[in-house]
C-alpha cells in the first residue's frame, strides 16, 4: 500500500494525516480539499473575526504530505482506482479516505439565496463584509453553532435575533428549564430570542436587499445579515456517484473500521455514517481520524460510537451535557436571579449516574462526566456544587477527555511510567486537554492525587521559583545571570528564565537593562526598548505622565510621527503609540523625542506603564482631590521599576471613576479626606475589580502604603503573575497583605522601604543613557553588513490615510 | 561552496543573534556562550516575518537553542528544526570563523521534500 488520497482538507483529514506519519506510514500522502487553504481549526473559528488570523487557525502540513487547495474532487473511478479533479487530472490511490465534511443546510424558503452560512473563513469574510452596512441580524437556528453566529453578529455591532423551531434553545444539548435559564442570559445581552418559531420567508426591500425575516406568526424581524445554522448535511455526493453505500438520510455507510462498502475506500469525519449515526463534533470525528489512520497501516482499532458530552461557553454563559438527557430520577438546582441551572439524571435506585445538564455553571462537568454509567461518588445534591468533585476518585476507565478518547488510567499510566510531573507533560504524552481544555482542572487533581508534586520550578535550567531565585539574588548578592545559572541552575537559560532574572536583576540594581552580559537576556521589546509587531517592526511609546500634555509636546510627536511615517494611536493609558518602525528607525525617533523632553514609556516592560486621571477638582465640578497631579507625582516615582508584570494605576478625583481605578493593578480614588487605595485590579482577559486595601490615607501614607505593596508584590509573585492572580493566590488574602505592609508583621518593611527608596534615587531614562552609548546604539541595525539598508521584507499599504502592515503571505 | 564575510567576530555578542543579508537572503548568525557559532533562515516560519535573529538564544536539553521574538516557539541552533512544534523546521546554514572575520554560506535552497532528510 503506497498512496493514500484524503479528498477533503478539513480537521478530520489534518487528524488522519497527522495520525499517519506519526505511525510512520512510508508511502506518499496526498490531500486535496476544495477550500483555498489547508485544514484549519473549525472549533476557533469565531476567534477569526476578534483578529485571530487565517494563518494563525491553520495547522501545519505535516512533512512530507502533499497538499493541493482550491481543488474540488467531481468523480471517483473505482475500478481505475483513480480520483479525478475538476481540472480533469488524475490521481491515482491505493486506499482512498473521504474526508468531505458537510455542508450546512439551508432550508427552501423564499430569499433563502441571500442568507450566509457559518462554516468557512470565507462564510466569516462575507458576513463581516455585509455587516459594515446594516444594523440587524437574524440567525436562523439555536443550536450550537447558531448560539456562536450570533454572538459573532453581535461583536460586529449588530441588533441579533435568534429564532430558533425548537420550543427552547439547544434542545440537544438542554432540557426545557435549562432552556428558560438560557434564554434569560442571552436576552439580557440584549438579543432577541424567538423560540418555537422560525422561517417563512427572507423579505427584500424595493432595492433588493434584505431588509428581514417574517416568522410564521407574521412578525417581521428587521435584519439586514440574516445567517442559516440550522444543521448540517453530510457531503455524501461523491460516494453516491460512485456508487459507495449511503445512508437514508445521508452519510457514507462505514464499518467500525471505518471502511466504506468499498474495503479500498475510508469515510471519516461529518461526512461518515457510523453504526447509523451522523458525528458533528471534533472529538468523534478525530476518533474517526485516528482509526482510520490505525487501520490503513495494520492496525486493528475500531469505532465503536462517541461520548456526545459537551461544554462551552457561548454568549459568556457555560452550557454543558453529558451522558443521557433523560432517566428514573432527576435532581435539580435552579437558582433563577443567578442564571444557574443543574440537573443530574439517575437510576431508579438512585445509585447509578446516567447523565446532567449544566447552564450558567458548568463546574460540575469535568468532575461528573467521567462517573457516567457509574456508581454515584456522593449523594446527588452535593454533586452539583462546584468543588465537592475534589474528592472524588476516578476508575481508571472513566474518560477524562472526550476530545483526544483518553481514560484516567491513561493519565495515570503517564504518570508512573514515563514520569510525567506537570500538566504540559500530561498534555504531550496523551493529548488530554489539547483540544477545548476543559478536562485541565482533572488533569491537576489526578496528577495531585498520584502524589506527583506540581514543580515550581521556573523552567528546565532552574529547579527554583521566581519568588526563592529573587531570594538567592537578594541575600547572596548576585549580579549577573551567569553567576547564578552556574551556581544555582544549569544549562544555559532560555526565554522563560532569561528575562526573568532579567526582571529580578533590575528590580534589585536598577542598572540600565542592556547593560553588558544583561542584553542578552532580554525579551526583544526590551531588547530595542521598543514594542515588536506581528511583521517586526516596532512600536514606540513616550511617557505623558498622568495624560497630560503640553500642545508644544503634542506637536512634536505628531511631526515625528508624520517624518517618519508612523501609524498613529491613542492608547487607552491616555498616551500615543506610533508604530511601524524599524529597528534603525529607532534611535533617530528617540533623538527627536530626547531633545523635546520625552523619556521612554516603558510600554515595552514589564515595569510601570501609565498612571491614567481625570481633570480632578482643577477643573471638574465634581472633583474633590488633585487627581492628575498626584497621577503624575505616582507615574514619575514608580517610572522604570520592573516586576513580575506590568503595572498599571490610575488616580479618581472623585467617586465617580472617571478613571477607571479599579480596574488596575493599584488605583487610587479621592475622598473628602484623601486618598483610597485600591489593589490588584485587573481588565483583559480576566477582568477583576480591585480591593480596597486603605481609607483615607493621606498622600505621605499612600505613597508609603503603595511603595510597599509594590515591593512586596515583586519579591513574592511568580514570573508573570498580575497582581490580581498573586492576590488571589496569598494564604490569607487582603488581611494578611494589609498586617504585611500595614502592620509590618513580617518585620520587612523597613527593608521594602529602603529598597524603594533607592529604586526612585537610581532611576535614568534608557533612552537617553541609550543614545549616549554608541556601544549599546551599534545593536539598532537591520543587518550587520549593511548598518543602513531598511529590511525589504517590511511591506506597508494604506488604510485611513496611515500605513498597515502587510505580510508575505 | 562560497562563503560571504558578515561582520567581524567581536561585533557578535555572547548569546545574542545580528541578522546578516546574504545573496539577497537574510541570514540570522548567532554566537553562543561558549563561542560557537550557528546561522539559520531569519524567517519565523510561524509569523512569517524576518526576526529570529532578534530571539533569546538558550539551551534546551543541552541543545544550543533560539525563541523566536514572536510567539515563542524555540528553534533547535543545530538543526533548524522547531523543538516545540513536530513538523516544522527553518533552513540552517554554514558559518565560520576566517580570521577575525565572521564568514556565511547558503545552505543550497530544498524543495520540501529535501527538508526531511538533511536538516
Amino acid at each position: 500500500m503506497s498512496r493514500i488520497v484524503v479528498v477533503g482538507h478539513g480537521p478530520a483529514a489534518h487528524r488522519f494525516v497527522e495520525r499517519l506519519t506519526g505511525n510512520g506510514f512510508a508511502g506518499s500522502v496526498t490531500v486535496i480539499g476544495e477550500e483555498p487553504r489547508p485544514a484549519y481549526d473549525r472549533v476557533a473559528l469565531t476567534s477569526y473575526l476578534s483578529g485571530v488570523s487565517a494563518d494563525e487557525l491553520t495547522y501545519a502540513v505535516p512533512e512530507g504530505v502533499v497538499t493541493r487547495t482550491a481543488t474540488r474532487v467531481t468523480a471517483v473511478d473505482r475500478q481505475a482506482r483513480h480520483v479525478v479533479t475538476a481540472d480533469g487530472g488524475r490521481t491515482p490511490y491505493d486506499v482512498l479516505v473521504l474526508a468531505t465534511g458537510s455542508a450546512p443546510f439551508v432550508p427552501p424558503v423564499p430569499g433563502a439565496e441571500h442568507a450566509f452560512v457559518y462554516r468557512t473563513i470565507e462564510d466569516l469574510d462575507a458576513i463581516r463584509t455585509a455587516a459594515k452596512d446594516a444594523v440587524a441580524g437574524v440567525v436562523v437556528g439555536g443550536g450550537l453553532l447558531g448560539l456562536e453566529a450570533a454572538d459573532a453578529l453581535r461583536a460586529l455591532g449588530l441588533k441579533t435575533h435568534i429564532v430558533e423551531m425548537s420550543p427552547w434553545l439547544m434542545p440537544r444539548q438542554v432540557d426545557e428549564g435549562g432552556g428558560s435559564v438560557l434564554k434569560g442570559h442571552i436576552e439580557r445581552l440584549g438579543l432577541g430570542v424567538h423560540a418555537g418559531s422560525g422561517v417563512q420567508e427572507i423579505v427584500t426591500g424595493s432595492d433588493g436587499r434584505v431588509a428581514g425575516v417574517r416568522t410564521p406568526d407574521g412578525t417581521l424581524l428587521e435584519a439586514q445579515v440574516v445567517v442559516f445554522s440550522a444543521g448540517v448535511r453530510p457531503r455524501d455526493e461523491l460516494a453516491r456517484s460512485c456508487g459507495l453505500e449511503v445512508g437514508a438520510r445521508g452519510g457514507v455507510v462505514v464499518d467500525s473500521a471505518m471502511r466504506t462498502s468499498d474495503p479500498s475506500i475510508y469515510a471519516i469525519g461529518e461526512c461518515a455514517l457510523a453504526g447509523g449515526t451522523v458525528y458533528g463534533l471534533v472529538g468523534p470525528c478525530n476518533t474517526m481520524a485516528e482509526v482510520a489512520a490505525d487501520r490503513v497501516t495494520g492496525g486493528s482499532a475500531t469505532f465503536e460510537g462517541a461520548d456526545l458530552s459537551t461544554k462551552l461557553k457561548l454568549l459568556g454563559v457555560e452550557v454543558a451535557q453529558f451522558g443521557a438527557m433523560d432517566g428514573a430520577l432527576d435532581v435539580t438546582y435552579m437558582d433563577p436571579v443567578a442564571g444557574v441551572y443543574k440537573k443530574l439524571f439517575v437510576s431508579d435506585d438512585a445509585r447509578t449516574l446516567l447523565g446532567g445538564i449544566c447552564v450558567g455553571d458548568a463546574s460540575p462537568y469535568a468532575t461528573l462526566r467521567p462517573f457516567v454509567g457509574k456508581e454515584l461518588p456522593a449523594a446527588p445534591a452535593d454533586l452539583l456544587f462546584s468543588g465537592a468533585g475534589a474528592a472524588l476518585d476516578l476508575p481508571d476507565e472513566a474518560q477524562v477527555c472526550s476530545c483526544n478518547n483518553v481514560c484516567a488510567g491513561d493519565i495515570r499510566t503517564a504518570i508512573a511510567e514515563q514520569g510525567v510531573t506537570d500538566v504540559p507533560g500530561v498534555k504531550a504524552c496523551t493529548r488530554a486537554g489539547t483540544t477545548c481544555g476543559s478536562c485541565v482542572p482533572m488533569l491537576k487533581q489526578l496528577l495531585e492525587k498520584s502524589g506527583v508534586e506540581l514543580s515550581k520550578a521556573l523552567c528546565e535550567h532552574f529547579a527554583y521559583s521566581r519568588a526563592e531565585l529573587f531570594d538567592i539574588v537578594r541575600v547572596r548578592g548576585v549580579t549577573t545571570f551567569s553567576e547564578l545559572v552556574s551556581a544555582h541552575g544549569q544549562g544555559r537559560g532560555c526565554d522563560i528564565c532569561k528575562p526573568a532574572v532579567a526582571s529580578i536583576l533590575a528590580s534589585l540594581h536598577n542598572g540600565h537593562v542592556l547593560e553588558g552580559e544583561r542584553a542578552a537576556l532580554q525579551d526583544t521589546n526590551d531588547a530595542f526598548l521598543a514594542n515588536i509587531q506581528k511583521n517586526g517592526t516596532y512600536s514606540v511609546v513616550p511617557r505623558i505622565p498622568g495624560g497630560e500634555i503640553t500642545p508644544e509636546k503634542l506637536i512634536v510627536i505628531g511631526e515625528v510621527a508624520r517624518d517618519f511615517g508612523l501609524y498613529t494611536k491613542i492608547t487607552g493609558g491616555q498616551r500615543i503609540d506610533l508604530f511601524g518602525a524599524r529597528v534603525e528607525q529607532l534611535p533617530e525617533i528617540w533623538r527627536r523625542l530626547v531633545d523635546a523632553g520625552f523619556e521612554s514609556g516603558h510600554a515595552y516592560g514589564k515595569a510601570l506603564r501609565t498612571v491614567k486621571s481625570c481633570v480632578g477638582s482643577t477643573w471638574c465640578r465634581y472633583g474633590v482631590q488633585d487627581s492628575v497631579g498626584l497621577a503624575i507625582a505616582l507615574e514619575l516615582r514608580y517610572r522604570g521599576l520592573r516586576s513580575p508584570h506590568k503595572l498599571k494605576s490610575a488616580v479618581s478625583g472623585c467617586a465617580r471613576e472617571c478613571a477607571e481605578a479599579r480596574s488596575k493593578d493599584f488605583g487610587v480614588i479621592a475622598t473628602e479626606q484623601g486618598w483610597n487605595l485600591y489593589v490588584g485590579g485587573n481588565g483583559g482577559f480576566t477582568p477583576r475589580h480591585a480591593d480596597l486595601l486603605a481609607t483615607d490615607l493621606s498622600t505621605d501614607e499612600l505613597l508609603r502604603t503603595i511603595d510597599r505593596f509594590l515591593m512586596f508584590y515583586i519579591r513574592t509573585a511568580d514570573r508573570l503573575q498580575r497582581t490580581a492572580a498573586w492576590l488571589e493566590s496569598l494564604d490569607g488574602g487582603l488581611d494578611y497583605l494589609r498586617e504585611v505592609i500595614m502592620e509590618d508583621s513580617l518585620g520587612i518593611c523597613a527593608d521594602l522601604d529602603a529598597q524603594m527608596e533607592q529604586h526612585v534615587a537610581t532611576y535614568a531614562d534608557e533612552w537617553r543613557a541609550t543614545l549616549d552609548d554608541p556601544g549599546k546604539l551599534s545593536r539598532f541595525v537591520s543587518f550587520v553588513n549593511a548598518p543602513g539598508m531598511p529590511d525589504p521584507s517590511i511591506v506597508f499599504a494604506s488604510e485611513r490615510g496611515q500605513i498597515r502592515p502587510v505580510m508575505a503571505r | 561552496m562560497s562563503w560571504t564575510p558578515i561582520c567581524a567576530y567581536d561585533a557578535l555578542l555572547p548569546e545574542r543573534g545580528v541578522c546578516a543579508l546574504v545573496g539577497g537572503e537574510q541570514v540570522a548568525v548567532f554566537r553562543t556562550y561558549d563561542g560557537d557559532l550557528y546561522a539559520l533562515d531569519n524567517l519565523d516560519p510561524f509569523s512569517g516575518a524576518y526576526v529570529l535573529s532578534r530571539g533569546i538564544v538558550g539551551t534546551r536539553k543541552g541543545e544550543p537553542t533560539v525563541a523566536s521574538p514572536l510567539h515563542k516557539q524555540v528553534f533547535s541552533l543545530v538543526t533548524g528544526r522547531c523543538l516545540d512544534e513536530e513538523g516544522v523546521s527553518v533552513p540552517v546554514h554554514a558559518v565560520r570563523v576566517n580570521g577575525a572575520r565572521v564568514e556565511v554560506s547558503l545552505r543550497q535552497r530544498a524543495g520540501v521534500g529535501a527538508l526531511a532528510g538533511h536538516v
